[in-house]
């Protein structure tokens, strides 16, 4: 079980870019967040994992807090946590097992890392996974020489290799074409009833969001304004999340707030 | 009235706006570089007459080198071997150096104190001249080949560190934020996220590294530092140009030879 509360965070002086944020998660559902760019989807996601750090509030994922975790046990409890990108992210110049298999960094040891020998168990469960998900004939080949809907297939099975208690993805499907992301959308929802694991999909597909989750919550300047079923999700809903009648800056329509949120974030380029 | 009748044929005109905006600057830099010539020409001790004298001796030298002697072949391929030695050791120990101290000097995978540490040594190794260097070690530790190793060593690390530094400032971050949201430490990361996207770039520089390593163990050769160089410095004092000569051809197919090799291999691997 997730459990956000009070979460809140703030880039430098600047505005909160989330406030007071409370969110929970429970059982294998799959839970899709909209928002127009710069609502916080990102970031809540990546407070998550700490990828970002908050500003305050409590994260908890099956007991135990996030927020104030340092060092090995922060490394030990992102190896719960899945994660998928935009961009994949994968290592371009490494195969498709070893991309797999670096889901599994957080569980061997230095030397095994650099001479890739994981344990049998590991080679097993990601041959086994990239089976499930139709790459495994890709195990040799080069992570940039597949196709978009391909690398996002690794990217998935990389974040399933760690074995997580809950899966967060980042706009999974946002730099795919249209045929490409519903099939990586079905995956990811199949996953989740599979592996009885949670899913938090940042998305900005509203169609997509309503056919394949259950549960859809919808943010707006770092608050959340809906949070319901699919079938809930009115015009009304959508007008509230997307309408420019409060900040006549932000982009007025969904299509043209298009998946520019990541980009525009940009890179954290802090020390490790 | 001219320019009011040029607007009348063709209204609108455009020009290349000048680099320097401000015309007093922009000329009046173009008088400092006038006045800084003129002075500079007329304050030079220029001795025409011992120009005039050096002309022939230059042209003896030049007509003493040929042809070119072969002759001492043997001396020639032991001078060749030791540079080679020099180069490669040096190269080697440059190149495997350099990379930790890069990761050092890269401000997005260092935190600041290590960081401004490597940025130090980088700069360091880079602010002398290898053949100043090569003084400084040739007193150190004697005349010889080791004096040359250490030398193209600490050049390497200068050159190669900070181009890599500069590299894995420039890494796609999408992979390291991957690499630590599965929970891999930090050195796990370097390998995984940081090294295979500098890989192509670390080959290619180490590859450039050898051939001007190759060309420098010529120099330092020259201060006593083991190699070709001190082999061409022993000739030229014993006035054998035709020796020196066929050194300076040998050295000249070495550095065509190996830049073609590191060219060809550069392109193979990206």
């Amino acid at each position: 079980m997730l459990e956000i509360s009070k979460l809140v965070k703030r880039y430098g002086r600047d505005e909160p870019v989330l406030k007071e944020l409370d969110l929970r998660v429970e059982g294998s559902s799959v839970v899709a967040i909209v928002g127009a760019s710069g609502a916080g989807k990102s970031t809540m996601l990546r407070c998550i994992n700490r990828l970002v750090e908050p500003t305050s509030g409590s994260i908890r994922l099956n007991g135990t807090e996030l927020v104030t975790l340092k060092g090995a046990a922060l490394r030990r409890a992102r190896r719960k946590i899945g994660m998928v990108f935009q961009g994949f992210n994968l290592i371009d110049r490494l195969t498709v097992m070893e991309n797999v298999l670096a889901g599994r960094l957080g569980y061997v040891n230095l030397y095994q890392a650099i001479a890739r020998r994981y344990p049998r168990e590991d080679i097993e469960r990601a041959f086994s996974l990239m089976e499930r998900v139709g790459i495994a004939h890709y195990a040799n080949k080069r992570a940039d020489a597949l196709s978009g809907g391909e690398r996002q297939r690794v990217g998935v099975v990389r974040a399933l290799m760690q074995e997580p208690a809950v899966l967060l993805a980042d706009e999974p499907t946002a730099s795919l074409d249209p045929r490409t992301s519903e099939q990586i959308m079905i995956l990811l929802q199949s996953l989740a009833s599979e592996l009885s694991l949670p899913v938090l999909i940042n998305i900005h597909n509203v169609a997509q969001a309503r056919t394949y989750t259950e549960r859809i919550v919808g943010l707006r300047h770092g608050k959340m304004i809906f949070d319901g079923t699919p079938g809930e999700f009115t015009r009304d809903a959508l007008d509230a999340i997307y309408g420019g009648i409060e900040s006549p800056d932000e982009e007025p329509t969904a299509s043209s707030a298009h998946s520019s949120v990541r980009a525009s974030r940009g890179v954290p380029h802090d020390p490790a | 009235m001219t320019r009011h009748k040029r607007e009348e044929i063709a209204p609108r005109t455009w020009r290349k706006p000048p680099f320097i905006a401000n015309p007093w600057l922009r000329y009046g830099l173009w008088l400092v570089l006038v006045v800084y010539l003129v002075w500079a020409f007329g304050s030079l001790p220029f001795n025409w007459a011992r120009i005039g004298e050096g002309l022939p001796r230059a042209a003896r030298i030049f007509g003493g080198g040929f042809p070119p002697s072969f002759e001492r072949g043997a001396l020639m391929l032991t001078g060749f071997k030791e540079s080679f030695q020099i180069a490669i050791l040096a190269t080697l120990l440059g190149v495997m150096l350099s990379i930790p101290f890069a990761v050092m000097a890269a401000r997005n995978v260092a935190p600041l104190p290590v960081y401004l540490f490597g940025r130090a040594v980088i700069i360091i190794s880079r602010s002398f001249h290898p053949v100043i260097v090569a003084i400084l070690f040739v007193a150190a530790v004697g005349f010889g080949p080791l004096a040359g190793i250490l030398t193209l060593t600490l050049y390497s690390i200068g050159f190669v560190g900070k181009l890599l530094a500069e590299e894995i400032e420039e890494i796609d971050w999408g992979q390291v934020e991957a690499m630590r949201a599965t929970g891999a430490g930090y050195l796990a990361t370097l390998f995984y996220a940081v090294f295979p996207q500098i890989l192509p770039r670390q080959i290619g520089l180490s590859m450039y590294q050898l051939d001007s390593n190759l060309r420098a163990s010529a120099v330092v050769g020259i201060v006593g530092a083991g190699g070709i160089g001190g082999t061409l410095m022993n000739a030229f004092g014993r006035y054998d140009y035709d020796f020196a000569f066929a050194i300076l051809l040998i050295i000249i197919a070495v550095i065509l030879v190996s830049e073609g090799i590191s060219g060809w291999v550069r392109k193979k691997i990206w």
